[in-house]
């Protein structure tokens, strides 16, 4: 064996593939082998095919693209599979992989520079993407925008997301932000709050409940300045090097502090969190911080349980309340009860499970905006048990989830009698934190 | 190879369904959950059945190998591409599930799941016997190909005794009707039966209609731990024939017991040779009778420990034992020799003797779980095939498997199949003549021999082939 050959099995980690036995128990849970209705499209199929390169057999790297760039990344197969295949670490290595050998044209390549190395990881613009989303809503260039039809002209049907943007926050309020808030009454807990690079640009305001929720349990909130992006669009789009050092970037701020937990409030960003100790595996000095880090990161909603939950919650009457899951909150972070728990304790409300609760939403990161036709297909059928439900709140745990959400109650038409809310917003509002 | 005008006429005659030529999409369709990857020429999916006996008489006319597939769950190779020409999935033709609750039977398309029969029964009070530990996950096409059975074997029966009408697509590409939906029918030889079992070598199965049965309104549950395997044996034979029949017999040795405390611990002893977990169903005041009968027969041949589970999540903790075997026995070494030689009952005790021996013999992970009430016991070797030196020893351990199995008055295969692994045993177990015979069939059902051809019947010189 020439000695590319090996290192294509390193790197494609051929090893880990062959604890796949090919028993097919991840094809039923998984959303593409369903909406696209091919074993390419399925954990098994992209599996054996990253085997294929490992044995030689396929040569050509490029026939991988498809199939992989058109998994969400739910991991579901993971919960699914019988022998513990760690889908989402071959995955994340053979994207690299094929990354690392393409060429991008050029224009692709700049915007996923811009992008991977100076949009998410940068406080000042997110903050600056924050302000002018905020901008877009006030100045009326939203109206006109909406008016004259051009949303409908936008690449990647940018149109359809901007129609579910949320309410901006002014740059005044933003300016506001926290370092420091006290606990109400006894102290349970020191924590540090994530704030996530998305979730801080679009969703300023439900990272500003969260962290007035936190104190109203009992947890005394850092916010720390020096904290950036995740890096878990980066290590999904296989671009696992600037993953690591954003890691390092956030590991370094978090030790800052000496707090008994970090607490995040997006799925997805818990899940890559959670993840820094085997991103960080093979490096030795960064090892043990990395596990320490990880161990330290919670969801949200095991925080508040483990304060005792939130309590005078006010009635909440006819109101019938899903909850579409995080895929990465379950699957990854294997965080299920808590959320559920936190939702039934919220007097009056009914809760009602959908269908297929576990399924992805089709969101998956940017994975909407890319594969959009692929996306909604996921989505409709989504909303198709959504429906069956006949629940008026549709609740999520990560902002991905919570905008998709929105685009499905839109395709639905059912804008004036469903909502879509992140779970804080809705225990915020119940606990009276407006 | 397909030719460029293979191609455009395959292209012509599927207009409803989908052709799949790229290389990524063949390679999918290459394995299952047996050993090999053979890349087919085509794949081809499609929900209907005059277009796809279209296609299968061209294919009969050229000459092209057609390849039936569920969603390759197999274990023996069943729907393996191993002389290329053109994958069928047939996972896509699910849209029929009727349950005639009148007539008591189901009728399904080949590409529904087998847990889906499951549960369209169970909302109308029925039952579909035949549960594969794959259900979840593997087609009743696929299981009727095979005639998968499954825990409840010992007192159920398998797919065969389910399956009481098909329409197959020969293979010169006609559209049969066998059977019906009567559970008794002796008009004629009896087709269905033969089909089922037939490995796809015989047509393409695209509908089916199977019998139903009332669902027993309860269910009992025991474990039973041994500190000998002899012991357990007995146990066994004692329970079947003191006039209880349990719906599930399930043994685990105790290479198994160890897999599964080391990778999530339950608290199973460590030093019992062997545990046994029992079901039975039927009515709830039969069932209390039974079930302390079942525990005092366990004490009597020497059990250290009886445990009767008393409510739903105890009873869950238990088979959950069992449901770890597997997962846990691949945490040793990657690769595991799944094989279903099965013997008669009576000979359970001397098939476990025989299997330690060849373990010993051999130095193979051998593990041994199984339905042990219908003599199917699954012993897995666990090993890695990129290790060839123990492959070898891995060949020769599974062949005298076979061996033992057969000399015992077993067979080769209980409920996985003959496929491409076991075909050269076949002549061991049937005889020439009675190999013969089953070629014959074939010939006079598939003279061009496209039907899955590779399968079941030995190629001249074919070995086991593990490395």
């Amino acid at each position: 064996m020439n000695e590319t050959m090996e290192q294509l099995r390193q790197e494609f980690q051929y090893d880990k593939t062959n604890q796949c036995v090919q028993c097919g128990y991840c094809l039923p849970v998984c959303p593409t082998y369903r909406s696209m209705g091919k074993e390419t499209h399925s954990p098994r199929g992209r599996i054996n095919l990253v085997k294929m390169v490992g044995e030689g057999r396929i040569t050509d790297l490029s026939v991988l693209e498809e199939p992989l760039n058109l998994c969400l990344g739910c991991r579901a197969c993971e919960t699914a599979c019988p022998t513990g295949v760690e889908y989402g670490s071959i995955l994340e290595s053979a994207r690299a992989a094929l990354v690392k050998r393409k060429s991008f044209s050029f224009p692709v390549r700049l915007v996923r520079k811009t992008m991977f190395k100076k949009v998410f990881p940068s406080k000042n613009v997110m903050n600056f993407t924050g302000h002018a989303f905020w901008l877009y809503e006030k100045t009326g260039v939203q109206k006109l925008m909406r008016k004259s039809k051009l949303l409908h002209k936008l690449p990647h049907h940018l149109g359809e997301f901007e129609a579910i943007m949320p309410k901006a926050a002014s740059p005044k309020q933003r300016a506001h932000s926290y370092s420091y808030v006290k606990a109400k009454g006894e102290r349970k807990y020191t924590v540090a709050f994530f704030t996530g690079c998305i979730m801080d640009a679009m969703f300023y305001k439900i990272n500003d409940l969260s962290i007035r929720l936190l104190a109203e349990v009992g947890c005394d909130v850092y916010v720390v300045g020096k904290q950036t992006c995740c890096g878990a669009l980066h290590a999904h789009s296989g671009e696992i090097d600037d993953a690591r050092e954003l890691a390092k970037r956030n590991i370094i701020a978090f030790e800052e502090i000496e707090a008994d937990y970090i607490v995040n409030n997006a799925g997805g960003c818990g899940a890559m969190l959670y993840e820094y100790a085997h991103l960080l595996k093979d490096e030795p000095e960064w090892k043990e911080r990395a596990s320490v880090f990880s161990a330290k990161s919670k969801d949200i909603s095991q925080i508040l349980i483990s304060c005792g939950g939130v309590s005078d919650l006010k009635r909440k009457e006819n109101e019938r309340v899903t909850y579409q899951r995080s895929c990465h909150m379950t699957n990854v972070q294997k965080v299920t009860a808590e959320p559920v728990q936190l939702l039934k304790g919220i007097p009056g409300i009914q809760f009602v499970e959908m269908q297929e609760a576990n399924m992805c939403c089709g969101s998956a990161g940017i994975y909407n905006m890319v594969n959009y036709d692929e996306s909604m297909k996921i989505l409709d059928e989504k909303m198709k048990h959504m429906k069956e439900t006949k629940a008026t709140v549709i609740i999520t745990t990560n902002p991905g989830c919570l905008l998709q959400m929105k685009v499905g109650i839109e395709r639905e038409n059912l804008s004036s009698s469903v909502k879509a809310l992140h779970l804080i917003e809705y225990l915020a509002d119940a606990a009276g934190i407006k | 190879m397909l030719t460029a005008n293979q191609i455009m006429e395959i292209n012509r005659i599927i207009q409803i369904g989908r052709l799949l030529l790229d290389e990524h999409d063949r390679y999918s369709y290459s394995f299952d959950a047996s050993f090999g990857t053979y890349l087919p020429d085509a794949v081809v999916q499609t929900k209907h059945v005059e277009e796809l006996a279209k296609l299968v008489k061209f294919a009969n006319q050229e000459g092209i190998p057609i390849y039936p597939r569920g969603q390759s769950t197999s274990l023996s190779g069943g729907p393996l591409p191993v002389q290329g020409g053109i994958v069928i999935d047939l996972s896509v033709m699910n849209d029929i599930l009727d349950i005639d609750e009148e007539d008591l039977v189901a009728v399904v398309s080949p590409g529904v799941l087998t847990s889906a029969i499951h549960k369209a029964a169970e909302e109308k009070g029925l039952m579909y016997p035949p549960d594969p530990s794959s259900s979840h996950v593997s087609t009743i096409g696929g299981n009727m190909a095979e005639n998968s059975g499954g825990p409840r074997g010992l007192k159920y029966g398998v797919t065969k005794d389910y399956v009481i009408g098909l329409e197959v697509i020969t293979p010169e590409g006609e559209i049969i009707q066998t059977g019906g939906r009567t559970v008794k029918n002796v008009t004629g030889y009896d087709l269905t039966k033969l089909i089922v079992g037939s490995e796809g070598t015989l047509g393409i199965i695209t509908k089916a209609i199977l019998r139903l049965i009332p669902k027993p309104p309860a269910t009992a549950t025991l474990m039973a731990i041994f500190s000998n395997l002899v012991d357990a044996g007995r146990a066994i034979s004692n329970i079947l024939s003191s006039g209880i029949l349990p719906s599930k017999m399930e043994l685990m040795d105790q290479a198994s017991i160890i897999a599964v405390e080391n990778y999530q611990p339950m608290g199973l002893p460590r030093d019992a040779e062997a545990i046994i977990l029992l079901e039975l169903d039927g009515h709830p005041l039969a069932l209390q009778d039974e079930i302390i009968q079942a525990e005092q027969l366990c004490y009597v041949v020497g059990a250290s420990q009886v445990k009767i589970p008393k409510n739903d999540m105890e009873k869950e903790e238990i088979w959950r034992a069992r449901k770890l075997v597997s997962p846990a026995i691949v945490r040793i070494k990657p690769t595991k020799i799944s094989e279903d030689a099965t013997v008669p009952r009576s000979k359970i005790p001397e098939m476990c003797e025989r299997l330690q021996e060849i373990k010993r013999r051999y130095q193979v992970h051998l593990v041994l779980f199984g339905h042990a009430g219908d003599g199917n016991l699954h012993p897995n070797i666990i090993c890695d095939k990129s290790d060839p030196e123990e492959m070898e020893r891995v060949e020769k351990a599974v062949a005298e498997i076979f061996t033992a199995a057969v000399e015992l008055g077993g067979t080769l295969s209980g409920e996985h199949g003959i496929g491409n692994m076991k075909a050269p045993f076949m002549e061991m177990e049937l005889g020439a003549v009675g190999l013969d015979m089953m070629k014959r069939i074939k010939k006079a059902w598939d003279p061009n021999n496209i039907m899955n051809p590779g399968k079941i019947f030995p190629e001249p010189g074919q070995k086991l082939e593990l490395k």
